[in-house]
């Protein structure tokens, strides 16, 4: 039987991780994807295995896709949400980790508005850690799923042309969509106001520009991103309104793109304002896919990283 | 290491074809009969058997692959995640004939593995095993209905079957 190259007990990031690596969790989430579609739509593989979910910062969709990706493996699951803990009594971060730890949780899947929290926890525990959005920093498994749409849809991820558009400047998709991508050998086109895509970003192997139509025109695939209103804490555009005319991707812009491109967009939308509420609902638009597909992936992540021992050693 | 040849390809065709008469001569109902191939050498011989009967009874049957990776007992105490693969069985099991196929059976773990996901698509009628060698060891209470070749073994030893299909050539070797 062959065995994966896979060696971490941590997916903290999509930054270092190889494209063998990548690879690798991509082919693994294919066969999960088709577990989804049996009658039993369960496997033995985390059998006796307890997840924590640490959200220290609001989510329904990744921790409901990690709960059910947990329980479709047959991992034992626990949500644990700031409102409902002790971390409004004011327990630091370390103590709440340990806490877990001593209940003998195998892997604890944390959200965290600080960057960097996830691998805090991952040299602190043995538990596996998954970073499940850490800050402005990383969020790998949407990255991951992303990528695992594209390569189903398109076939290939090298040479594509992905246009990212709106809030780069405090996405953790963005980052972690930049470095899978560019990893893969797509070329990644940024693309929104000048206040949330800096010319910085050019650093990260991507075209910067603030003409939308120009970014989408010759796009394959276009990501929008959602204005993140809760993590603005000064306007960076006059209006929502506005932003929605210069911005958006509306029907008129729509036309203008290539007849096969194909739309992304991570969740929650705002109709009316990134996307037109008739794009997000078109045949391609794979906005629902990228749901199903995450599902996938995530169960790929867990079983890779709890299903060894991941031993320093490393061969059997 | 040495390495000897217990099958060359005719032997391999001729155990096949046996095999083949067996699992009609077992099955005098063979409207209900599906193969089923345990990824990855398990999955042409499953073929091959099913075109085999096929052409004895003079009817097509349905052939599925199984990936048995996820339902492994042995996860926990290996260094490396397995490679898994997705099965492809797109038929309901519900009340067929299942001939589960595999190369090599040993300890028999592997085949506790399959039946375990095969339930996860249904409810077989029954279940039969065919095993191109069985090799002996087990460590579990399972025995094989159609066997091409016995081949007693040392715990050791490995046995490869090569295919065709997946190898470029038919033929089983044991490593000493």
């Amino acid at each position: 039987m062959t065995t994966t190259s896979w060696n971490h007990k941590d997916l903290l990031g999509i930054q270092d991780l190889t494209v063998d690596e990548i690879n690798c969790l991509l082919d693994t989430a294919t066969a999960f994807k088709q577990v989804g579609e049996r009658a039993v739509k369960k496997v033995p593989s985390l059998r006796g295995k307890t997840m924590v979910n640490l959200f220290i910062e609001p989510s329904t969709r990744t921790r409901t896709s990690f709960e059910l990706a947990a329980k479709r493996l047959s991992a034992d699951v626990i949500n644990i949400t700031t409102s409902a803990s002790s971390i409004v009594k004011g327990e630091t971060l370390k103590d709440t980790a340990l806490n877990l730890q001593a209940l003998n949780t195998d892997i604890i899947v944390i959200r965290h508005s600080a960057a960097g929290a996830p691998h805090f926890l991952s040299r602190l525990l043995k538990a596996s850690v998954i970073n499940a959005g850490d800050g402005a920093h990383e969020h790998p498994t949407q990255a991951l799923l992303d990528a695992f749409t594209i390569r189903e849809k398109k076939g290939h991820i090298a040479g594509l042309n992905v246009t990212i558009l709106g809030d780069i400047l405090y996405s953790r998709v963005a980052r972690s969509n930049i470095w899978l991508l560019t990893k893969l050998g797509a070329h990644v086109t940024l693309a929104g106001p000048s206040t949330l895509v800096p010319r910085v970003f050019e650093e990260f192997g991507c075209r910067v520009t603030h003409d939308i139509d120009e970014a989408i025109r010759d796009a394959d695939v276009i990501n929008l991103l959602r204005i993140q209103h809760e993590r603005q804490r000064m306007t960076m555009f006059p209006s929502i309104g506005e932003y929605a005319a210069m911005f958006g991707l509306n029907k008129e812009r729509f036309a203008r793109t290539k007849p096969d491109a194909m739309i992304m967009h991570p969740g929650p939308i705002n109709r009316g304002i990134e996307i037109d509420s008739e794009i997000a609902d078109c045949g391609r638009s794979v906005i629902l896919e990228q749901v199903t597909n995450g599902l996938a992936v995530r169960m790929a992540v867990l079983f890779l990283c709890a299903g060894g021992k991941h031993s320093p050693e490393g061969a059997e | 290491m040495s390495t000897a040849i217990l099958m060359d390809g005719a032997a391999l065709e001729r155990a096949l074809t046996r095999m083949a008469h067996e699992i009609v001569e077992h099955n005098p109902e063979p409207d209900s009969l599906v193969f089923i191939g345990i990824r990855t050498h398990g999955a042409p011989l499953a073929q091959r058997l099913a075109t085999k009967v096929g052409a004895i009874l003079k009817c097509e049957f349905p052939v599925g692959e199984l990936d048995i990776s996820m339902h492994r007992d042995d996860l926990a105490l290996r260094n490396a995640p397995p490679q898994v693969g997705p099965s492809n069985i797109t038929f309901d099991l519900t009340n067929r004939a299942v001939v589960l196929v595999d190369d090599v059976l040993f300890t028999g773990r592997t085949i506790r593995a399959a039946m375990d996901e095969i339930s996860d698509f249904g409810r077989p009628q029954r279940i039969q095993l065919a095993s191109l060698i069985d090799r002996g060891h087990r460590e579990l209470p399972i025995r094989p209905d159609y066997v091409g070749k016995n081949v007693p073994t040392a715990a050791g030893e490995r046995v490869r079957v090569r295919l065709t299909e997946i190898d470029g050539e038919d033929e089983v070797v044991i490593e000493r």
